[in-house]
Formats: C-alpha cells, sequence, structure tokens
C-alpha cells in the first residue's frame, strides 16, 4: 500500500505517526481514506467543496499533484505521498 | 527557548545576505526531543519578492526527506526582513503553519544582522530567547 508521509501538525490526530499507509488508488480515495480513519484531519486536507486548500501541498513521489492530475493522480503500491503545509509570510510592505 | 547550532545560525544569517535585496527563507530541522535546532536548510523564496516570501515547496520537501533521514525534524522557519524590524507581521502569523514551529527572523534593516524566534499560536505572538549552543 502506498506510504503516506504526514507533516507535524497533522500527527497528533494518527497516534504520532510520522508515516502511514492507506489502501487509496488515487490521492483523492487516499485523502478521504486519512479523513475517514482520523477525523481530526477533516477539513484540514480538503476544502468543503472537496478542492486542495492552497495552504496544503501533496506530492506523489518528488512530484506535486497540482502538476499532475490533481486529486484524480493515481498512486501505487511504490508511491510515497507527501502532505507539506505551505509556508509563506513575509514583511508585506 | 530556540536552542540554535552556530553553524546552522550562520548558514542561515548568510542566506539572508544572499538573497537581498529579496526576502530568504528556509527551514531548521533538529531533534524533536530537545527542541535543538541543527541544520539550516536554505530554501528558494518561490515568491521571488522584497515583501513576501513563500518557501519553494519543491525546496520543502527535500529538507524535509533529508531531515527524516537523520532521524531530524522540520522545527520551524526562518526569513528576513529586509527593511522593516525582526517581528512577524500580520502576514507571518495569518500564515504560521504550525503551533509547534519557531519562527525565526532575520533583520537586515540595519546592517547587521538582528535575530529572533517567535511562537505563534491561535494568531497569539510570543518571543523567545535564541541560545547559541556548542553543537
Amino acid at each position: 500500500m502506498p506510504q503516506v508521509r504526514l507533516p507535524t501538525i497533522l500527527r497528533n490526530h494518527a497516534g504520532g505517526a510520522a508515516t502511514v499507509t492507506s489502501a487509496g488508488a488515487t490521492v483523492a480515495e487516499v485523502l478521504q481514506d486519512l479523513e475517514d480513519r482520523y477525523p481530526g484531519m477533516a477539513g484540514q486536507l480538503r476544502n468543503a467543496d472537496g478542492s486542495m486548500p492552497r495552504f496544503v501541498n501533496v506530492y506523489v513521489n518528488d512530484d506535486d499533484v497540482r502538476y499532475l492530475d490533481q486529486q484524480d493522480t493515481k498512486v501505487g503500491d511504490a508511491d510515497e505521498i507527501s502532505i507539506l503545509p505551505a509556508v509563506a509570510g513575509g514583511c508585506g510592505r | 527557548m530556540l536552542l540554535l547550532a552556530p553553524s546552522a545560525h550562520l548558514r542561515m544569517i548568510g542566506h539572508c545576505l544572499d538573497g537581498l535585496p529579496l526576502e530568504a527563507c528556509g527551514l531548521l530541522a533538529g531533534r524533536p526531543s530537545t527542541g535543538e535546532a541543527l541544520i539550516c536548510y536554505p530554501c528558494r523564496n518561490a515568491a521571488a519578492s522584497a515583501r513576501v516570501y513563500e518557501v519553494e515547496p519543491g525546496d520543502h520537501l527535500k529538507a524535509d526527506r533529508d531531515a527524516e533521514a537523520r532521524g531530524l525534524e522540520i522545527l520551524g522557519v526562518f526569513h528576513s526582513h529586509t527593511h522593516t524590524v525582526a517581528y512577524p507581521s500580520p502576514i507571518d502569523v495569518a500564515q504560521a503553519p504550525d503551533p509547534a514551529w519557531h519562527y525565526v527572523l532575520v533583520s537586515l534593516k540595519d546592517g547587521e544582522p538582528v535575530t529572533r524566534s517567535y511562537r505563534i499560536v491561535e494568531g497569539k505572538v510570543t518571543e523567545e530567547p535564541v541560545v547559541l549552543d556548542g553543537a
């Protein structure tokens, strides 16, 4: 099953695990699976309309899924999915 | 308190100076057990701006993987303020991704870099001391 690497902020919802496995065959299925198994992640991985929030980056291996097939991106047993927060800010003026 | 290895501190300051006139950014990794930041990962500023930064997501992924391979964890983020003080801006506060992280600011406003570190939890900013340790 694909491995999913979790950012530190979501690990407490998964009992502290840095990496979990998921049976999903697409990114959407993996995210749904995470939300089903770890209810604390619901609302943090996807917007209410199912789209991915701008502040969440999801990778399949080295590739940002926004440049693949977004949530329709297929994942297989050998794939590693990484979820990372977008990190941004600045003085703003 | 942010315990920061002197080598990581120097690398961070160097990256901020190299980035001028733009804001520079990067990530700090260390042992979660001690909270000691041992490694600085300079990252590209995807925003390429003097007013805002965005850690290049691919650089973040590489840093995260490298830290994990060393048994470390990303503990915080740093960025420079090129012409303002080393205090989190409203944008920094609004976009702080993780309440467990250290948010390090390097001000280059006055020539001599000024480093300060903060915790940002639910919009509340608290300064913490920066201690350069002997690691």
